[in-house]
């Protein structure tokens, strides 16, 4: 398998904090890779340093040098009708076809020529889905990009994303702080702590007696324990 | 519950807001009714001057009635100076619009995008900006003499700082986020600055257009006092000298009337640039 990314002997600091210290990864093309770990533990820095969006201080990363990224808000320019937002960037006479024919996948067919208000908070992140997707990225930068959406929209989101990643194969990195759903959409699970990941989980092998188990391990690494309640 | 009562309250001030018992139901006023409703305060205040004049002993050399200032207008249009006037003024206050609105907005530009110009501009400009216009008049006679340059001088300078401010304010406030989403999918430089500074600056502009067109007609009132044979300031000079008070009034009234009409002229510039914008009730363009 060829790798989307590469990571080696990554280091971040913000002034004297070091946030992230000899952080090694590597995704496959093809992978779903979620990222856990508690708040402020680095793993939207990381993201960040991937999406070229924030200096490293140290390592080196081996990648595309343009992933997309999706952020937990939409960021969809108010101001241009949602083809623009998809096709933005994209500078050939097909950017248009692209754009509608990237919506239609998302399910947002005839859309095209609507402005970014009208939308609900699903639909946007959609469009924001579609904007990433339509330059055909080696590495999907996933920022809790359905942190902010309610239960039943997240769900269909997750059938969304595994659906078109499926399709694309570009190499996923989904930062979340949600157990249940990184289970249910990521081949690989790491778990990032003290700035480099402290565990991984593959997803298959350790649901294969159903999930909970890998559950109450991936809550324990982020420090929650659970009581057994049969006792 | 507490959910049913909200909406119900709610509904209830709804109705207050609007005049209408609940019972009437969901009834607002229509954009037509509203405009006509907006022009009742200024036909009652017409009247009530119109009156005045009639029955209430104003004397005609104090305060003109309506009636008056309508024949007179009538008649200075009839013999065609009233619209030599009114041209030169509105050909006055367009160039000065344009000249002052294009360098206010060049150098709002240029400061936006750089702190290096920033450094070596804004200073400067904010400190003419605190020069009042009266002022430089004087020194505006010295140099341009009293033709037209002089007049579109002053009107530029007045226009020039509106634009300025409110085009770099509206740059600088662009949502460092949407210039994120730029870098990650690789828009070029000219595609930021034409798909996401310039629009998102737009709403900033606009209201220093909106601005610039107040400050323009006053400039223009200042800058026709100076010796001149034509303009609608010339006309109101020219009557004060003789004691016309009903062209005097006339004048104002032009003054008003065009400012009211340049305002508009700027609305509906908000609203087809602002179409996208939830605060400039735009009809989505499908």
């Amino acid at each position: 398998m060829s790798a989307a990314v590469t990571v080696r002997g990554l280091r971040r600091r913000y002034g004297e904090r070091v946030v992230i210290e000899g952080l090694d990864l590597r995704i496959e093309t093809g992978e779903f890779v979620a990222m856990l770990g508690e708040s402020g533990c680095g793993k939207t820095t990381l993201l960040r340093a991937l999406a070229g969006l924030d200096p490293v201080d140290g390592g080196r990363i081996d990648g595309p040098s343009q992933p997309a990224v999706v952020f937990q808000e939409h960021r969809l320019l108010p101001w241009a009708p949602l083809w623009q937002n998809v096709a933005l960037g994209i500078e050939t006479p097909q950017a248009r076809e692209q754009a509608v024919a990237a919506l239609r996948e998302v399910g947002l067919a005839g859309r095209e020529g609507d402005w970014p208000r009208n939308l609900s908070g699903g639909q946007a992140q959609r469009v924001a889905l579609a904007r990433a997707l339509v330059r055909e990225p080696r590495l999907l930068l996933l920022d809790e990009p359905f942190a902010a959406l309610d239960a039943l929209t997240r769900i269909r989101m997750h059938d969304l994303i595994e659906d078109l990643v499926a399709r694309h194969r570009p190499g996923v990195l989904l930062v979340t702080h949600d157990v249940d759903e990184a289970i249910a959409i990521a081949d690989r699970i790491l778990v990032m702590r003290g700035g480099r990941i402290a565990a991984s989980y593959d997803v298959d092998a350790e649901t294969a007696a159903g999930p909970s188990a890998l559950r109450a391990k991936l809550l324990g690494e982020l420090g929650v324990v659970l009581h057994d309640r049969a006792a | 519950m507490a959910v049913d009562l909200t909406s119900e309250k709610t509904e209830a001030i709804t109705g207050l807001l609007h005049g209408q018992p609940r019972s009437a139901g969901e009834w607002t006023w229509s954009g037509r009714e509203l405009v006509a409703i907006s022009w009742l305060a200024p036909l009652a205040f017409a009247l009530g001057w119109e009156t005045l004049c009639r029955f209430g002993g104003v004397n005609p050399q104090v305060m003109p009635a309506p009636s008056a200032v309508l024949a007179t207008a009538w008649t200075l249009a009839a013999d065609g100076t009233l619209f030599v006037h009114l041209g030169y003024s509105l050909v006055r206050a367009a160039t000065g619009f344009v000249v002052g609105g294009g360098i206010g907005f060049g150098l709002g530009v240029l400061v936006g995008f750089s702190r290096l110009a920033e450094a070596l501009l804004d200073r400067s400009i904010q400190m003419v900006r605190a020069i009042p216009f009266l002022a430089l008049l004087p020194l505006v006679i010295v140099w341009f003499g009293v033709d037209e340059a002089g007049k579109i001088f002053l009107v530029s300078l007045g226009v020039l700082f509106p634009i300025y401010i409110n085009t770099v304010l509206g740059i600088r406030q662009v949502d460092p986020k949407l210039m994120e989403v730029a870098k990650v999918t690789g828009l070029s430089l000219r595609g930021r600055i034409t798909k996401i500074i310039l629009p998102g600056a737009m709403p900033s502009i606009l209201t220093g257009v909106r601005y610039a067109l107040a400050v323009a007609w006053l400039a223009l009132v200042i800058a026709e006092t100076i010796a001149t044979t034509k303009g609608v300031g010339f006309l109101a000079m020219d009557a004060r000298e003789f004691l016309q008070t009903n062209v005097i009034v006339l004048t104002i009234v032009i003054y008003a009337a065009i400012g009211v009409l340049a305002d508009s002229v700027a609305r509906a510039l908000e609203r087809r640039l602002l179409a996208w914008h939830p605060n400039y009730a735009g009809e989505a363009r499908r």
